[in-house]
């Protein structure tokens, strides 16, 4: 069946099958490798996209139900001049990842999170990002990533 | 000790960001799950439902005969290859043959166009078994009427990593023994002033890497290429030679990025049944484990242990004697080096005189067991440093203080026949215990502890390297490490940068491609730093020594006259940068001069260990009473690494372990029922998150420079890891006054012990 959605800002339409999950779709059929799949049962949060703005795992979520919605994946952070997004800079700066599996899903669960609570404790983090786990860095980095964009994003809107 | 202790560095010891951060935040990182091939097919495998059986017959016709379906591949098929491997015991079929071993060993392999087809095909494959009494405990394998597993005879493998024979094959389940001994054990039990004693239980565990296995291989009468995400390439290479008795030169191992291994993806796993599966297919196959099928391909041993521990009067600790059981699962894997390294490692840092320590591992009817971030140190500390606690408790001293008066002392030969202790433990168990707080008043239910771990790194020293320098100045470093995370990407070229005097960002890095970069014989036991650094560090001085000839060539001077200065070299008046003395040299703009180097045992890495891998931890924890739930109210970490090249990398490693570690002690673990995994999916195996993170870290480094590796460094990445569990069962004794000496301690476990104590205290 063909699938129309709008990814990382651009229009797409694509054949897919019924069975097919987004993340079958977004890795075999649109090549975009960034989305990493690791449980497939929807524990880990590897695989995490964003649907219409809000964290979905792609391994468990059927590619047709995407229709007519905007995916946006770890791809479509970065500008077009090549600025990361704040929370990839963070990432970076922070030492947040090792292995880097985990990385693209803990990011846009981070995106969802400062997306909707632009300033949030050091709590409200950890509540929101309990879904992703990370084995190689003990999650003291990833916390200070997201409190490091949380701050770079807030300045920026004051610009 | 380093030779010279260089203090004014430039690049190394830096917190230089990750030379792979920009491609791993924006999902550009490669990893072998993104790898497609052209004509590439797809393997799925068939897992055996019984712990030993008999395979009586497999009808795979109708699965041969399912659209889209290539071939199906079994024990029956292999005629043509030597099918078994194992670096130290050549015991693992790549297929079941004839019988199987363990519940999830894999029995045939359907090869499609597609994952869905070959996973549809798997179901018309019949398989016929008649089952065999098994054995899932060291206990039961050990029992007289107790089935074998193994039949055949094994010779040990030349790779094993270790200098003793091996024990697998001799007629009983016994995977491999160990002991070691020195002083007079009973004797000093007689006379000492106070023992304790006890049995420790410590668990299977899965390391749970993000990225199950996986690999791609094509086999060709070119020779058989395979993309995996193994840990030691090299390692691989060796059992794929002996598989497909092709020469080494013949069998190409590549790992891109690897998403994680904490010795999980250590020695060989998946590669050779996709190999076959190719070989078979005659195509490109990938093999793509799911995370429910890597917890049944590898796990860490568990261990029981019997120890007793001794002080004299004075409260020094005059002897230890241990027996430990460990469970190998139905292959030995790297488990004979874990059976030695957990022997040695019965000793912890301690300076002891008198020591007994013998290991006994058992093949079960259990998934293979291997390799696991410490090698078999976490399972003897867990016993080693709760009785150091239990000893000071009961000769009334502060386990601290306790510690400090016997911890080995810089230089001090503590081990017989090895290195010298090259860490400095006063100053580590300082450090955490002021970073706990140690000494302040704590609220109820509260308990604080530190613990130490020093191991003799298993890091073999043979590696090999070329630092190639180019026209323009920039240098490219072909490595056989394998970058897992641990950052060795951004430490080599570190390394380089710094002897050779250039910019960090001028300095590349080609890693882990068997046809390309020179012999590394492996990426673990927390040996890159040390051992690939070193040769890094020779192999780019090397690279200016021949610099330094070709200057003299060009400037027509003698070679003494010819001084090196950063970056380049000086004669009189004249400078010429690394750049201009290649470009003058070849009369072009072009060209490169390849610096070498080769690391064998031998010089400073004769005495093993190469290092000794020193850290200490401390926590704070508090418990609920009422559930027997713990809280990580502080966790510290203290790293000896000589000196951190990349310090931010370094307390990565030191965190990463310790909540490994951490998990360990409170919820992870593996459950066998009879012969079934019973927790086998992330579902149900229980793993650290963020709501577990402890409420306050500090992360702290030791740099004295005493290491062998570049600039003083050692390496790290383990030791924070092996203390935890013992960490942990200290503090709960301290803080609710219950001992546990089992990990990991769930609640229902510190809740019984908890709800005993009442009821002993009523009677």
């Amino acid at each position: 069946m063909k699938l129309s959605i709008q990814l990382n800002g651009k229009p797409w339409q694509v054949d897919c099958e019924a069975q097919e999950t987004l993340a079958e779709v977004l890795r075999n059929t649109l090549n975009l490798n960034g989305t990493k799949v690791s449980c497939e049962v929807q524990v880990c949060g590897a695989c995490t996209v964003l649907i219409d703005g809000a964290p979905v795992s792609a391994c468990t979520y059927l590619a047709y139900e995407a229709r007519g919605k905007s995916v946006t994946t770890i791809e479509g952070l970065e500008k077009p001049d090549g600025t990361l997004h704040p929370l990839q800079q963070a990432f970076i700066d922070e030492f947040a990842f090792q292995c880097g599996y985990c990385t693209p899903g803990m990011i846009m669960s981070a995106k969802a999170l400062l997306d909707e609570n632009p300033k949030p404790t050091r709590d409200e983090i950890i509540h929101h990002m309990d879904g992703n786990i990370c084995r190689c860095t003990g999650y003291v980095p990833i916390v200070a990533a997201i409190q490091r964009a949380a701050e770079v994003i807030a300045k920026e809107s004051k610009k | 000790m380093s030779a010279e202790k260089k203090t004014d560095f430039h690049i190394v010891n830096h917190s230089i960001p990750r030379r792979d951060g920009r491609v791993k935040v924006t999902g550009k990182a490669q990893y072998v799950a993104d790898l497609k091939l052209i004509g590439m097919a797809y393997a799925k495998v068939l897992r055996s439902p019984f712990a030993h059986a008999k395979i009586i017959s497999i009808d795979k016709s109708r699965a041969e005969a399912h659209p889209g379906v290539y071939c199906v591949v079994t024990g029956y098929d292999l005629d043509g290859l030597n099918p078994y491997f194992g670096h130290a015991v050549k015991d693992h079929p790549l297929l079941a043959i004839e019988k199987v071993r363990y519940a999830g060993e894999p029995v045939a392999a359907v090869v499609a166009i597609d994952e869905r087809t070959a996973f549809e095909a798997l179901e018309f494959i019949d398989v016929k078994y008649q089952e065999l009494k098994g054995v899932f405990t060291p206990e039961e394998a050990m029992a007289e009427d107790a089935p074998l597993l193994h039949e055949k005879k094994f010779e040990a493998g030349a790779l094993r990593g270790f200098e003793g024979e091996v024990t697998a094959g001799k007629g009983t389940n016994i995977c491999q023994t160990h002991k070691i001994q020195w002083g007079d054990v009973e004797k000093a039990f007689k006379e000492a002033a106070s023992v304790v004693e006890g049995n420790y239980y410590f668990p299977m565990t899965y390391a749970y890497a993000m990225e199950p296995y996986v690999s791609v291989a094509d086999v060709t009468d070119q020779g058989v290429t395979i993309y995996s995400s193994a840990q030691h390439p090299f390692m691989v290479r060796h059992d794929l030679k002996s598989i497909f008795n092709l020469p080494v030169s013949k069998v190409r191992l590549i790992v891109p990025f690897v998403g994680g291994g904490y010795g999980s993806k250590s020695y060989t796993k998946v590669e050779p049944l996709t190999a076959a599966c190719s070989w078979k297919a005659k195509r490109p196959v990938k093999l793509q484990l799911t995370v429910e099928e890597a917890m049944l391909t590898t796990r860490s041993d568990d261990a029981y242990t019997w120890m007793r521990t001794a002080a004299d009067a004075n409260g020094k600790i005059i002897a230890r004697q241990a027996k430990i059981y460990m469970n190998t699962g139905a292959y030995a894997e790297n488990s004979p080096l874990v059976v030695e390294k957990s022997t040695n490692r019965c000793v912890g840092p301690y300076a002891i005189p008198n020591v007994l320590i013998e290991n006994c591992s058992l093949y079960t009817n259990t998934v293979p067991a291997s390799s696991y971030r410490g090698f078999g140190c976490a399972q003897v500390t867990l016993p080693g440093e709760s009785q150091i606690d239990e000893l000071a408790a009961k000769i009334g001293k502060d386990p601290y203080e306790f510690r400090l008066a016997n911890a080995a002392k810089p230089g001090e030969e503590f081990f017989p026949g090895m290195r010298p202790f090259d860490g400095t433990l006063k100053q580590d168990l300082d450090t955490a215990a002021k970073a706990v707080g140690w000494g302040t008043p704590l609220p109820k239910g509260h308990g604080r502890t530190v613990a130490v771990s020093g191991s003799d790194a298993g890091a073999y020293p043979l590696t090999s390297t070329a630092v190639r320098v180019h026209a323009d100045g920039s240098v490219t470093i072909m490595t056989g490490s394998t970058e897992l995370g641990q950052g060795s990407h951004t430490v080599l070229p570190q390394i380089a940068a710094e002897a050779l005097g250039v910019p960090f960002e001028n300095v590349n890095v080609v890693s882990s491609d068997t046809a390309i970069t020179p012999y590394d014989r492996s990426t673990g036991a927390s040996r890159t730093t040390t051992l690939m650094g070193s040769a890094v560090l020779e192999a780019s001085q090397e690279a200016i020594q021949q610099m330094v000839v070709m200057a003299a060539d060009v400037l027509k001077v003698k070679v003494e006259e010819i001084q090196t200065v950063r970056g380049g070299v000086r004669c009189g008046e004249v400078e010429l940068n690394w750049s201009q003395v290649i470009s003058k040299f070849y009369a072009l703009p072009d060209g490169e001069v390849i610096g070498r180097s080769y690391i064998r045992k031998s010089g400073k890495f004769a005495a093993l260990p190469v290092f000794w891998e020193a850290a200490a931890t401390g926590v704070e924890i508090s418990v609920d009473e009422d559930t027997g739930k713990i809280t990580m109210e502080k966790l510290a970490t203290v790293g000896d690494v000589g000196l951190a090249i990349n310090p931010a990398l370094a307390e990565g490693q030191d965190i990463g372990a310790a909540t490994m570690g951490m998990g360990i002690g409170l919820f992870e673990e593996l459950v066998y029922e009879g012969s079934q995994l019973m927790n086998g999916s992330i579902l149900d195996y229980r793993l650290p998150r963020f709501s577990d993170l402890p409420k306050h870290v500090e992360l702290h480094l030791v740099q004295n420079q005493d290491g062998v590796g570049p600039y003083g460094a050692k390496g790290g990445g383990e030791a924070s890891l092996n203390s935890m569990a013992a960490n942990i069962a200290n503090a709960v004794d301290r803080a609710v006054g219950v001992r546990i000496r089992e990990a990991p301690l769930t609640p229902e476990r510190v809740w019984r012990a908890l709800k005993d104590k009442k009821s002993k205290m009523e009677d």
